[in-house]
């Protein structure tokens, strides 16, 4: 198999409400701006170009072909996209690489979450026929699995919230995060709830934002890179949609995913957890023992950037091993409800 | 900088879906005041039923009738209800596994207050009296140790429709904004890319070439060419005028993008490319931020634009 690495990896700041269109060229282009000037990159370089975003969360059919005017894409590229988080389009970018047919692709995603009421879009994820005419909202749902979770004794408001007080600390040395500062899990649970047992530090906030991976095959990585981010182990796996039919405490695919990338012995791990019990859940599920430096960056709870989340993730283990300071890595991301969906990168530094 | 221009956008649709033996039996028998599970590989009964068994993946035909009662599983507080959820104040949100069944349905339950639930809570169904064959023919399920109301009788369904309606808040690009600004001017304004220096009119957020952000407005005359056109003979609903008339591509004076226009004043066998045409423009008390101020294009009585003009606009 061909080896191939993340090279390089920009995002842009993450922010409740941006002015822009819901196409996302303006968030995209200064970001590709930055990610191809750093590697000494223009267009013409990129074999492959994948992404991913949603029309319902755009309120507008094709959006992601709009958003292809942000390329500037001519002569003609190589392009596609999936109805999903980027994390997914990064999946489908590696596989064109591993078959040979190009060197090098660029992975975007973005998402003005602000044009719409999220908390209504994310119900047409859901089982159109039994579901999706209750109307169930994100809160709604993670609450009732936040509710097994501590009945269950696997977590409690009190470690719900310190993950959210970790996060938020975390965040003070990430300047494009949306949510840092430094607040204590007491002061946290005087707070109101928002969908009992949640509260509102319990949510990941509500945000626009868009991201970008380049990948990079061998020698070409090489060139590009001083310390490539091998990717080592990539899989994704999915759970019924039936969440009645779930042990909402677990997340099996979660479980086969990091299994199957080999999860063990990563330094640090990026994951996307958009509720505070689910970062508890994924850690369990992932086997990520204390001594693994879970999101650096303030993960999601700090940020969450619809359909780019999960390809941040990814670029920000990534670049724990392009800045020397880990060796092997973890990119999680999720999609679905409940983390029915899950995609496990496991990245390494060679020496 | 002000915010560019921005208005609501309501985005609606009535999803309308054939069920199948297997969804088609279980809301056919909501109907019926029933609920109806499905066996799975396990022994296990499913409700809501599957179609197929989501470890083996085999395919389900075993339907067991269970109960309209059962019990909480797993709940969350709804302080203020979105709009389409089954009821319109405070409520929980609940996992609930029904007498006889071994997996749990999503569905509301009116509590009335987070004290008036727990797990492990007896439930039972309050039905809607106006049933149609959907999830929704459950309004709710309310706390109760009694059951709940006896079967009836009502025909089978095929068919689910489900209205969707989103509400969002459409913004334009900071390059349609001044466009339609203008437009409430009377002004025609494109914008040129930094680095081919084409002109795009209406203006696009980036030049789809470059990839770089159009940053010169350019003012553009309201008169132009007929880079193509087809005449429309075929009635639609909506449509504002009696067909045939001719809905043609005008490439403005200086711009380097046509648009889609209507043209009148000219008889469709008449229209040419290359005719030479100029705006008609509504009342200036009706104009808004909008190419409709533009009520039509009509022939300029100008000589025919060559070809190689507008070739490569084509």
């Amino acid at each position: 198999m061909r080896d191939i690495a993340v090279v390089g990896f920009a995002q842009t700041p993450c922010v409740r409400e941006t002015d822009g269109t819901t196409n996302g060229v303006e968030m995209l282009v200064p970001i590709f701006h930055e990610v191809l000037g750093g590697l000494g990159l223009t267009k013409a370089d990129i074999g492959f170009w994948c992404s991913g975003s949603s029309d319902y969360l755009a309120g507008r059919a094709f959006s992601f072909v709009s958003a292809v005017d942000a390329i500037g894409a001519f002569p003609p590229i190589a392009e596609s996209h999936v109805e999903m988080d980027a994390a997914w389009a990064l999946y489908e970018a590696w596989v064109k690489l591993l078959c040979g047919e190009v060197d090098t692709a660029l992975v975007y995603g973005f998402g003005k979450s602000s044009a719409g009421q999220l908390r209504r879009v994310l119900a047409m994820q859901l089982d159109p026929y039994l579901v999706t005419p209750l109307w169930p909202d994100t809160l709604g749902l993670a609450g009732i699995q936040a509710r097994m979770g501590i009945e269950a004794g696997l977590w409690d408001e009190r470690s719900m919230a310190a993950v959210a007080a970790r996060s938020r600390a975390a965040a003070l040395s990430n300047p494009l995060a949306q949510l840092s500062g430094t607040v204590s899990a007491d002061e946290l649970l005087d707070l109101p709830y928002v969908a009992e047992p949640l509260r509102r530090h319990d949510c990941a906030p509500i945000t626009d934002g868009a991201a970008t991976i380049v990948l990079a095959a061998g020698d070409r990585a090489r060139e590009l890179c001083e310390r490539p981010a091998w990717i080592t182990g990539f899989e994704h796996r999915t759970d019924s949609p039936s969440f009645g039919t779930r042990d909402l405490t677990t997340s099996p695919s979660a479980v086969a995913a990091g299994k199957a990338a080999g999860a063990d012995g990563v330094e640090v791990a990026e994951l996307h957890a958009p509720f505070t019990h689910q970062e508890i859940l994924l850690r369990q599920a992932l086997g990520l023992g204390d001594d693994v430096g879970v999101n650096p960056s303030g993960g999601v709870l700090a940020g969450n950037p619809m359909f780019s989340a999960g390809l941040a993730r990814i670029g920000e283990a990534a670049r724990r091993v392009h800045d020397g300071t880990a060796s092997k890595v973890l990119g999680h991301a999720t999609s679905g409800p409940l983390l029915q969906q899950n995609l496990v990168c496991v990245m390494e530094g060679r020496e | 900088m002000t915010r560019p221009l921005s208005a609501p956008l309501d985005v609606g649709f009535d999803y309308t879906r054939s069920l199948g033996p297997t969804l088609g039996r279980f809301l056919s028998d909501l109907r019926r005041r029933r609920v109806t599970g499905i066996r799975g590989s396990d022994g296990r009964v499913h409700v809501p039923p599957l179609e197929y068994d989501p470890v083996t993946a085999e395919r389900l035909s075993e339907f067991v009738e269970v109960a309209a009662t059962g019990v909480v599983r797993g709940w969350s507080w709804t302080p203020e209800p979105l709009e389409g959820q089954p009821l319109d104040r405070p409520f929980a949100w609940a996992l609930i596994q029904l007498d006889g069944a071994d997996t749990s349905l999503l569905h509301a339950v009116d509590a009335g207050s987070p004290e008036g639930i727990s797990t492990g809570a007896r439930v039972r169904a309050r039905w809607r009296g106006d049933r149609v064959g959907a999830i929704t023919d459950i309004e709710c399920f309310e706390i109760s140790d009694a059951p709940a109301d006896p079967p009836a009788e009502a025909d089978d369904v095929t068919m689910v429709t489900t209205p969707v309606n989103l509400h969002y808040t459409h913004s334009a690009s900071p390059t349609e904004d001044p466009f339609l600004r203008g437009l409430m001017e009377g002004r025609l304004i494109a914008q040129r890319c930094p680095e081919c220096e084409k002109v795009y009119f209406p203006p696009r957020p980036a030049c789809p070439t470059d990839g770089v952000p159009t940053t010169d407005q350019v003012d553009l005359a309201d008169r132009g060419t007929i880079t193509t056109f087809c005449v429309v003979n075929v009635p639609f609903l909506g449509q504002r005028i009696p067909p045939p008339y001719v809905s043609a591509y005008v490439l403005l004076d200086g711009a380097d993008i046509p648009f889609l226009h209507l043209l009148l004043g000219v008889a469709p066998e008449d229209v040419r490319m290359g005719m030479r045409v100029e705006a008609v423009w509504k009342p200036r008390e009706e104009w808004g931020p909008t190419m409709q101020n533009i009520d039509h294009f009509k022939p300029s009585g100008e000589p025919d634009a060559p070809f190689d003009s507008y070739s490569q606009h084509l």
